[in-house]
């Protein structure tokens, strides 16, 4: 079974075995977002750094960006978010990802929280 | 930070709260989206009380701070009015019901202070009444759940008792669609909330109320107009009385008087945006290349799936139909100049 990270900006990164990370954001964070109706997405071949912002989700109200938890280049972006927003409320830890990573340094995941961790790290938010 | 008598009842109901203008306020409750829809489509319930809800009784006096004609008002009736600068700007927009031997302000909670204090530096006396509470019940379905309010066309207002609840009502709103507006006292705030959503409304918060406001085309004061706003400007001519305009017998009667003899710089146009991404304030705006204006207020129109915006251009560039650009993020989005309100009201006149 795929292992789960998490970051303290609320995105998961789903580690595949050929060392490409598939990132979202988390339920907590869709739903503290409300219902968003915008998705931007970065290009395949973009390189991106470690906390850059990288994709954009937009609700009714206010903009929020999306960071890279983890340095790499962009392979694939999931147009069905674009073109369905809401999937992102609905699906937010399974179909709605938002982009996949090559990552610079598979290692670099051991830095994240696992789910216990990132549970904890909720509890200390409210 | 200042509470309103519902907030207990908006707590037990699930709101998740924001600071506006000094006070904790519900932004939503099932969602934006749902509550939108709900007043859109059924019912739906605001807790609007941190608006000031004031008295005033010397009508001379306080028409002469308002371009409105309000010695012209009947008994009964309502009317949006704005309280002006000596340069003409807009210190306040506010609603004034005539109720026989008063007049009743409902005004900004972000201004209701300096409200007060301008009107009684003008030597008017105002009776504050800031602890009260102040719903609105707003969509096509709101008369079915306040019968009692059956007898009001839009714009009237009345004492009315609800369930025994001593109650002044108005039939107006800040959603475009048909509704009421229910001050009570404070203490019978929560009472007449959970009779009005057992009667089938729905509890929505600031957050649908903005997004309605919108798509309605309703300037919201301190977004798309301020002090330093022309009514002409801002598209707000129906406030400006003819009558009163000709005796001029106002503070900021000559500057507005300038405004509509020889236009404003800058104009108030609702923008529809193509694509999904909305534009919020301070989007610049521009035409052919050049900045024109900057947007004012901006959200995505649940009702018309689509983002729209309001904003001050250059007043040759407002006619519906101009493509504009607006830049988000650093790049232009295309959109165009379209009438407002972008969503037909719906009044009950």
């Amino acid at each position: 079974m795929t292992q789960i990270y998490f970051s303290e900006d609320h995105e998961w990164v789903a580690l595949g075995a050929d060392g490409i990370a598939t990132i979202g954001i988390t339920d907590h964070a869709q739903e503290a977002l409300g219902d968003i109706v915008f998705v931007e997405l970065p290009e395949p071949g973009r390189v991106v750094g470690k906390a850059e912002a990288v994709a954009v989700v937009e609700s009714v109200k206010a903009a929020s960006d999306v960071y890279a938890p983890l340095a790499g280049t962009v392979v694939e972006a999931n147009q069905a978010i674009v073109d369905d927003p809401a999937l992102v409320n609905t699906q937010a830890e399974s179909g709605a990802w938002f982009f996949r990573l090559r990552l610079d340094d598979a290692a670099a995941v051991n830095g994240l929280m696992d789910r216990a961790a990132y549970e904890t790290f909720l509890g200390t938010l409210s | 930070m200042h509470t309103t008598p519902l907030d207990g009842l908006n707590r037990r109901l699930g709101a998740r709260m924001v600071e506006f203008a000094g006070y904790d306020m519900p932004l939503q409750f099932a969602g934006i989206m749902a509550e939108h829809k709900a007043c859109r489509e059924g019912a739906a319930l605001f807790d609007v009380s941190h608006m000031g809800q004031a008295i005033i009784r010397d009508v001379a006096g306080f028409s002469r701070l308002v371009p409105g004609d309000i010695a012209g008002l009947k008994p009964g009736r309502q009317r949006y009015t704005l309280l002006l600068n000596e340069t003409g700007g807009i210190i306040d927009d506010l609603m004034v019901a005539n109720f026989g031997t008063h007049l009743q302000a409902v005004l900004n909670a972000g201004r209701k202070d300096v409200d007060v204090a301008h009107m009684r530096a003008h030597g008017l006396e105002v009776e504050t009444y800031f602890s009260r509470a102040l719903l609105a019940l707003q969509g096509p379905k709101a008369k079915d759940v306040l019968p009692e309010g059956a007898g009001l066309k839009f714009m009237d207002a009345a004492a009315l008792a609800i369930n025994g609840i001593a109650c002044v009502v108005t039939r107006s709103g800040y959603t475009g669609e048909d509704g009421f507006e229910i001050g009570c006292a404070g203490e019978d705030g929560e009472a007449l909330a959970e009779l009005l959503l057992a009667r089938g409304a729905v509890p929505a918060g600031l957050g649908a109320r903005d997004s309605l406001r919108l798509e309605a085309g309703l300037p919201l004061y301190g977004n798309d107009i301020d002090e330093t706003t022309s009514p002409v400007a801002a598209g707000l001519n129906f406030a400006l009385s003819k009558k009163r305009l000709e005796t001029g017998d106002f503070i900021g009667a000559g500057p507005v008087s300038r405004a509509l003899a020889g236009g404003t710089a800058q104009k108030l146009v609702g923008i529809r945006l193509e694509g999904r991404a909305p534009a919020r304030s301070h989007t610049e705006i521009r035409f052919q290349g050049a900045r024109v204006g900057e947007v004012t207020s901006g959200v995505f129109a649940p009702t018309l799936n689509a983002p729209i915006a309001l904003g001050y251009v250059r007043a040759d560039l407002a006619s519906p139909g101009t493509a504009l650009a607006l830049i988000v993020r650093d790049k232009p989005l295309p959109g165009q100049v379209v009438t407002l309100p972008f969503v037909p009201h719906n009044y009950a006149r």
